[in-house]
């Protein structure tokens, strides 16, 4: 009798297995498996439209292409660019934004409800706006340009190499630079006046509170909003292939649309994945980035923030 | 020269006035300090002699300067904050330098004058550390050493005790004055605290809904208050106020009992007068049992009500006039509840207050 557990010890026992399933189910099916599957299909020559190649084992020639791939390289450098302006633009945009919002006394509730809009909207309907807007033909902008007589040209925004990636980086700043706003003022808020103040009596100019008070306070805040927002950016493909589809030529081409066009339009999901693997590490390089340095600049504000 | 002068300083916030056009002048290297219950306008004046509040109307001078329209760093003042107001990110060493390295000050004498303050301070220990890792009184040196490096016109203190436990507040309330005499300036102290302004200060200024009630030194505060408001705030127990009326050279009491009215302001009531008959617990002492219960005296007999002994003394909670008074034992014995005494009233200590204004009968 003592060797063999009572059925109500074997029960208590199995238990937190038990409970635990469903949540082990779910991850298995709904993230363990697509994983491994995607990942082994990196390895693989797997072509959408020819299911039979799912089993054609190619080892790790997808990577080997891709990193001898120029155009893999530089929608990689792209990607970075482009996350690299808008996520500074951003910062600086959306902190502007919040100290003038934190000076206002009347209405500061209502501003940041109203400044959340552009986030309200998907960004497919963004890119569309934005691709009307900068229409070399009819578009608003050289409609306007024109009307005000500032120049008579009709300006190719999303032609020219340079002005498209722009004008995408543009509508990327316009739709989300709340994000940075709201959590800069989140910050204003919960800053301590006293500092501040001392400070001023200590002999700082305006300026110099700014710079060696305020901004110091802000940072880890800042570090949260550009953590979220490289998230965000480094998987940018709706609004791009909106505006411009990658194009012309592939001047704005970006990791994710250059991954979606090999894996669907050439249907080359093994190499697509593999691509895909490359630019979840970039995302990953730079959580990780950003996430150290809101550690570190939490630690400088010795926990004040 | 460092001396402060206020002149019809009015502070509006929109259509308040919070302060009423007050006048104050304070002399160089002089302890003033600005007493009274919250929301009396104090510490909106210190800031306004700080240039953290605008001046709505009326004159601040420090030295020779007019400096209404001077931004705060320009008015070579430093201040002292409730909450320490340190920098976070910042080093002790680094909070004591950061005004002098702003004022773009030579490495070599931010040194000298940083290492000064932590001597004088006490900090020499705790220069590396960060403000989070300072304990309550630590970081309100910190805050005092930041004021001193600067050697500025004029210290301003914003109730810097209030945030430290009971011990360490009568501790540093001590470092206070000990630094004032260390450190000559002129000092703008602002504290609801009556004892902390009867301990510091040269001069107080008890003011209260944003008028001065009165400008003195501690001791004539203390001892003569102008009015029932002084008289009650300044002083720990509060005097006893009690409603009377004069009649024919007694101050009759609401109950009927009456005393003498005292000799000193005999010519300063007339009969019929409706007066307050202010007396301190300390005056108000059973017999045999007081230190001033010399001259004048008045004797009562009074029912304890409770007896509180502290040691050095008892509090003995009786009724005068029909209100609840407070008397002092010294040399203390047991009381019990209930028990009669006689009691000696110091009246070359009383005070009478004109009931309907509140004035001392004796301006």
């Amino acid at each position: 009798m003592a060797r063999t557990k009572s059925p109500y010890k074997t029960r208590l026992a199995l238990t937190p297995y038990l409970l635990l399933s469903p949540a082990f189910l779910v991850l298995i099916f709904v993230v363990a498996l697509p994983l491994v599957f995607s990942l082994y299909t990196s390895f693989t020559g797997y072509r959408l439209v020819r299911p039979d190649t799912l089993w054609n084992w190619v080892g790790t020639r997808n990577y080997e292409r891709i990193f001898a791939d120029l155009d893999f390289w530089i929608a990689f450098g792209r990607t970075i660019l482009f996350l690299a302006i808008a996520l500074n633009l951003e910062f600086i945009l959306g902190l502007g934004i919040a100290l003038l919002i934190n000076r206002i006394t009347w209405g500061q509730r209502t501003l940041r409800t109203i400044m959340m809009f552009p986030m309200m909207f998907s960004p497919i309907l963004v890119g569309y706006q934005f691709k009307f807007i900068f229409n070399d033909n009819i578009g608003v902008l050289n409609n306007a340009l024109q009307s005000l007589g500032i120049s008579d040209a009709a300006t190719p925004w999303l032609v020219d190499r340079y002005l498209a990636l722009g004008s995408i980086i543009f509508a990327e700043v316009w739709m989300s630079t709340s994000v940075f706003a709201i959590l800069l003022l989140a910050g204003l808020f919960a800053m301590p006046r006293d500092p501040i103040e001392a400070a001023r009596v200590d002999g700082c100019s305006p300026w110099q509170v700014f710079r060696h008070i305020t901004l110091p306070f802000l940072m880890p805040f800042a570090f949260i909003a550009m953590t979220i927002r490289s998230l965000d950016v480094a998987r940018a493909y709706d609004i791009v292939d909106v505006m411009t589809g990658g194009g012309p030529a592939g001047r704005t081409e970006l990791l994710w649309t250059l991954i979606a066009r090999v894996g669907y339009d050439n249907a080359r999901m093994g190499q697509a994945n593999a691509m895909a693997y490359v630019s979840i590490i970039l995302s990953i390089a730079f959580t990780y980035y950003f996430f150290t340095k809101l550690v570190a600049a939490r630690r400088y504000m010795g926990g004040a923030a | 020269m460092s001396e402060i002068k206020l002149t019809n300083v009015v502070k509006r916030y929109g259509r308040v006035e919070v302060v009423h056009g007050i006048n104050l002048e304070i002399a160089h290297n002089e302890f003033v300090v600005l007493v009274g219950p919250s929301g009396c306008g104090k510490s909106t004046t210190l800031r306004m002699i700080a240039g953290l509040e605008e001046i709505s109307d009326g004159e601040i001078h420090i030295g020779d300067a007019l400096v209404n329209d001077l931004p705060p760093r320009k008015r070579n003042i430093s201040m002292v904050f409730q909450n320490y107001a340190l920098y976070p990110h910042m080093s002790v060493r680094e909070n004591l330098g950061f005004g002098l390295k702003i004022a773009k000050q030579s490495e070599a004498m931010i040194e000298e004058r940083v290492g000064e303050a932590a001597e004088i301070l006490g900090l020499s220990e705790l220069m590396d550390r960060t403000p989070a890792e300072l304990s309550g009184g630590q970081r309100q040196r910190v805050a005092m050493g930041r004021a001193i490096v600067r050697h500025p016109e004029a210290f301003l203190f914003d109730e810097p005790l209030s945030n430290l436990d009971a011990k360490l507040r009568v501790q540093m309330r001590t470092e206070i004055k000990k630094l004032h005499s260390k450190v000559k300036t002129t000092v703008v102290y602002v504290t609801h605290d009556q004892v902390e302004a009867m301990t510091l200060a040269d001069r107080i200024v008890v003011m209260k809904d944003g008028y001065i009630e009165q400008v003195g030194t501690p001791m004539e505060v203390f001892n003569h208050p102008v009015n029932t408001f002084v008289a009650s705030f300044i002083g720990s127990p509060p005097m006893n106020l009690i409603p009377a009326r004069v009649e024919s050279g007694k101050v009759k009491l609401a109950d009927g009992a009456s005393v003498p009215v005292p000799n000193r302001l005999a010519d300063k009531v007339r009969d019929g007068q409706d007066v307050i008959f202010g007396l301190r617990p300390d005056d108000m002492t059973p017999e045999g049992h007081g230190i001033n219960d010399t001259g004048q005296v008045a004797t009562l007999e009074l029912t304890v009500d409770l007896a509180e002994l502290l040691g050095t003394e008892t509090l003995l909670y009786t009724q005068l006039g029909g209100q609840d008074a407070l008397g002092k034992m010294f040399d203390p014995r047991d009381v019990a509840a209930g028990e009669t005494l006689r009691f000696r009233l110091s009246l070359d200590k009383a005070h009478l207050f004109d009931a309907t204004s509140g004035k001392s009968v004796r301006l």
